[in-house]
């Protein structure tokens, strides 16, 4: 399959997409952002909607609604009681321009599929680049200010107490997650790609012990839900994406009938 | 004198938590902070920790200081996954050398739970949990400790072994340890001082002369 140009762009994207997702996923768990997550999926639709109808490439639109919207919802959600009405308020809302954009920019259902559900023939050699640099960028914010996300992802409290600016690391955080929503959206499409920020690092919490284990693992997870994805999605012509999705599902079934079976 | 407190007042709204305290803490001292509940003992902590702002007065701390704080609540649930030494490591870099991992080891052993460094926090007992805060605070090798009902929620033994750490800490280690409870027996058995915040106002003075009047 490697003979086909558009198959090693997919798996050569598909794999940054996946150690970026695999790291910021972990933190995405840790601070109780997975329906955070969900709803910047849903505002990159929108993102990806809108660039098509002003004629500019998906990633872009959807990069600009989801840096956008995660320090809007983030403020948000910090300073809401009604959390979760907030995010389901603003998450209708985009979905509801992401159709009106797609409608009134007159293309075709087939784009609306791409975009929501992924295309890995959609990425050519530009779009590789373009998600191996963000993922790079993404990586290295992380690294950046890892000690204090750390501190600040696993105890809140602790990092508060020992004078972390957990303000500051929780914006650069916002700014690397919905980068990675946009990236990861390029492939598994914008509905699914909080199964890669999720699922991986949820399984990695059964197994890893230490944050380097769990991130670790949970990239572990994402590469073997991508590659073999687009290895089945390859050979079946089904969608990569459902692939990706219930292998992700099954792995952390297995790992959390182990965790309930060893504790019980 | 390790802290000095000047008619330091606090008010939330109109709602007065505390007004004019006047208090000094000695080098090297244990004392217990005493009051019933909602009388602003955490309220008074956050300000000395510099979390909060104060409505009036002023507090000021040698120059020489080095804080470590224990706060009252952290969010550990059964299901947190990293083990008791990861935690404690939260407050160390990522890529540690030689002399970072001994320090951690130390503290990990002094704090008794080598035994137990690989369990995770959200499957450790009260007491562990409380060994491993204390752990990660001592890692900044404070001269001073702040304890927020570091023994509520312990059974009798794990309140006993704390204790037992904490006073060590003090004569070993010069640690002076500001301790806030509402065991006023605990308080007895282990602290040389306390303080007594209640009704706005503060009362100081030795723990073997304290005299209870929670009404």
């Amino acid at each position: 399959m490697f003979q086909y140009e558009f198959m090693r762009y997919a798996f050569l994207a598909s794999t940054f997409i996946a150690i970026t997702c695999g790291v910021v996923g972990v933190y995405v768990v840790a601070r109780s952002y997975a329906f955070l997550a969900h709803t910047l999926s849903e505002i990159g639709f929108a993102g990806a909607a809108f660039a098509v109808f002003i004629g500019i490439a998906p990633l872009w639109g959807m990069l600009l609604f989801t840096l956008l919207g995660a320090i809007g919802v983030g403020e948000l959600s910090m300073h809401s009681d009604q959390k979760e009405s907030s995010i389901s308020a603003i998450s209708a809302l985009f979905i509801g321009l992401g159709v009106l954009f797609l409608a009134i920019s007159g293309s075709n259902s087939r784009y609306a599929t791409n975009i929501l559900f992924g295309s890995i023939i959609g990425v050519d050699r530009q779009g590789v680049t373009q998600l191996v640099i963000l993922s790079i960028i993404v990586l290295l914010m992380i690294l950046l200010v890892q000690r204090s996300l750390n501190f600040d992802s696993f105890d809140h409290i602790g990092a508060a107490a020992h004078g972390i600016h957990t303000g500051f690391v929780g914006i650069v955080f916002l700014v690397a997650m919905a980068m990675s929503v946009a990236i990861g959206a390029q492939i598994v499409g914008s509905l699914l790609v909080f199964i890669l920020l999720t699922l991986p690092s949820s399984t990695a919490r059964y197994i890893g012990k230490t944050i380097p284990a769990m991130i670790g693992w949970s990239i572990g997870f994402a590469l073997i839900g991508v590659w073999a994805g687009l290895y089945l999605g390859f050979i079946t012509n089904w969608p990569v994406t459902f692939f990706i999705a219930a292998i992700e599902v099954v792995i952390y079934l297995v790992a959390y009938m182990v965790h309930v079976i060893k504790h019980r | 004198m390790i802290l000095d407190v000047n008619d330091l007042s606090m008010r939330f709204d109109t709602k007065t938590v505390f007004k004019d305290l006047n208090f000094q803490l000695e080098d090297g001292s244990m004392t217990a902070l005493l009051g019933p509940n909602g009388t602003g003992k955490t309220t008074l902590i956050k300000i000395l920790m510099g979390l909060l702002t104060p409505t009036g007065g002023s507090y000021k701390f040698s120059s020489d200081v080095k804080l470590g704080y224990v706060p009252q609540f952290r969010n550990i649930d059964s299901e947190y996954p990293l083990s008791i030494r990861a935690f404690i490591e939260l407050n160390a870099p990522l890529f540690k050398v030689k002399k970072v991992k001994e320090q951690i080891d130390r503290q990990i052993t002094e704090m008794h739970l080598e035994q137990i460094q690989n369990t995770r926090m959200g499957e450790a007992s009260g007491g562990q949990k409380q060994r491993a805060y204390l752990a990660q605070a001592l890692l900044d090798h404070p001269n001073m400790i702040i304890l927020d009902e570091a023994t509520a929620s312990l059974d009798p033994a794990a309140k006993e072994e704390l204790m037992g750490l904490i006073k060590h800490l003090n004569q070993e280690h010069k640690i002076t340890v500001l301790f806030v409870t509402h065991d006023i027996p605990l308080a007895k058995k282990y602290m040389s001082d306390y303080l007594y915040l209640n009704k706005e106002t503060i009362r100081q003075g030795k723990m073997k002369d304290f005299k209870e009047d929670f009404e």
